[in-house]
């Protein structure tokens, strides 16, 4: 089949090989094609079996040409085989978009993984597994007289992480050995002096444990309970893990002592 | 592909996950080491969970003198024994149970800030 495609390949390029005269005329036709190829192509992307693969090669191609430099930018940063560099390198030549490109050699897994992930990006860039990073807040601190702390941004950063607010001001107090409620303003009263970074370090750790997936490292995830036990279960890679319960354990008494013992 | 790795500071073997100490719900006997603040600066280094077998009291004893804090142990209803140290002393604590061969450092878990 590869032999078959590559014969392809080449009776496609004379057509297009011209490099800089007849550009223009190129360039608009390609742009025919691609709106009439893009539907083809979502659907396509659903059912990716390996006839599919072969035949989008030339979809791939003919699009890249169109907006090579969009394509290298998604590209960015992943440590993929000489061709990510090539096509840094060179997006004028726009038409070495393949390495295996007027050779009779066969495609080098990487370049078909490369060429995958490249449609993917295009077409359906939430399957490509690029994920916006989620960037959490440092948490801001007031001191309230001189034995309480006020996490103001408690109910923000509880909402950017979709966890229920008890859950983690139980965590947080339990991790601190303290007490603490929330105030009229939804703001966390912590007993205790506690700086940004004390918060940032157990957060770090809620974060770790009761957020983040064990196999694919979003933090889109949901936790629920299931028979008093807490599950957490990932949305992008569907996998679960039960996590632990927060125990408070042992607390220390201090202050001042009841008079009864 | 290769941004989540920079995202995530430790990559986790996920299939290490089945026999992993921290995962499950507390199936594993950890030793938590605590941190209280008290009124001031003071705070209060708390030991839960050590085996019954150890002497806590001579556990204690030498803790006391290697960190130079008073401390003792509480008879906790739920919890059982449990040492109390003046002082934030979670590190000296994680490192001399270990140093001491008494817990496995993977057993022990530090909380606090
Ligand atoms: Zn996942």
């Amino acid at each position: 089949m590869a032999e078959q495609t590559s014969s392809e390949s080449k009776e496609d390029i004379p057509e297009i090989t011209p490099f800089d005269p007849t550009k223009k005329k190129k360039k608009k036709k390609v742009v025919i094609q691609d709106i009439a190829e893009e539907d083809r192509l979502s659907e396509k992307i659903d059912n990716l079996t390996l006839a599919d693969g072969v035949e989008n090669a030339f979809v791939g191609m003919k699009k890249k040409k169109k907006k090579p430099v969009g394509s290298d930018l998604t590209n960015d940063g992943s440590p993929q085989t000489g061709q990510g560099g090539e096509e840094e390198e060179d997006p004028n030549n726009s038409r070495q978009k393949y390495p295996w490109e007027g050779t009779d050699r066969d495609y080098l897994y990487e370049e078909l993984l490369s060429r995958v992930f490249h449609i993917l990006r295009e077409n359906n860039p939430e399957l490509a597994g690029d994920r916006r990073r989620t960037v959490i807040r440092p948490p801001q601190v007031l001191r309230e007289g001189t034995k309480k702390t006020v996490f103001v941004n408690f109910m923000d950063l509880c909402r950017t992480m979709h966890r229920q607010p008890d859950h983690v001001m139980t965590f947080l107090l339990a991790e601190m050995g303290t007490s603490g409620s929330l105030d009229g303003q939804q703001r966390l009263v912590v007993k205790g002096r506690f700086a940004p970074k004390n918060f940032e370090g157990i957060l770090r750790r809620y974060i770790n444990e009761y957020v983040i997936c064990n196999g694919c490292r979003s933090p889109d995830t949901i936790l629920s309970k299931e028979n008093r036990l807490f599950f957490l279960r990932c949305e992008q890679c569907g996998s679960g893990r039960s996590v632990a319960p927060i125990k408070t354990g042992f607390v220390a008494r201090v202050g001042r002592r009841k008079a009864g013992s | 592909m290769s941004d989540l790795d920079i995202q995530i500071p430790s990559a986790l073997d996920p299939f290490a996950e089945a026999n992993a100490e921290d995962s499950g719900a507390g199936s594993k006997e950890y030793v938590h080491i605590r941190v209280q603040q008290r009124n001031g600066r003071k705070s209060l280094t708390t030991v839960q969970g050590l085996k019954k077998e150890f002497s806590y009291n001579k556990i204690l004893k030498d803790l006391k003198k290697e960190f130079c804090c008073n401390g003792t142990v509480v008879q906790d209803p739920e919890l059982g024994q449990v040492i109390q140290l003046q002082g934030d002393q979670r590190k000296n604590v994680s490192s001399f149970l270990t140093q001491a061969g008494i817990v496995k450092k993977d057993h022990i878990k530090i909380h606090g800030f």
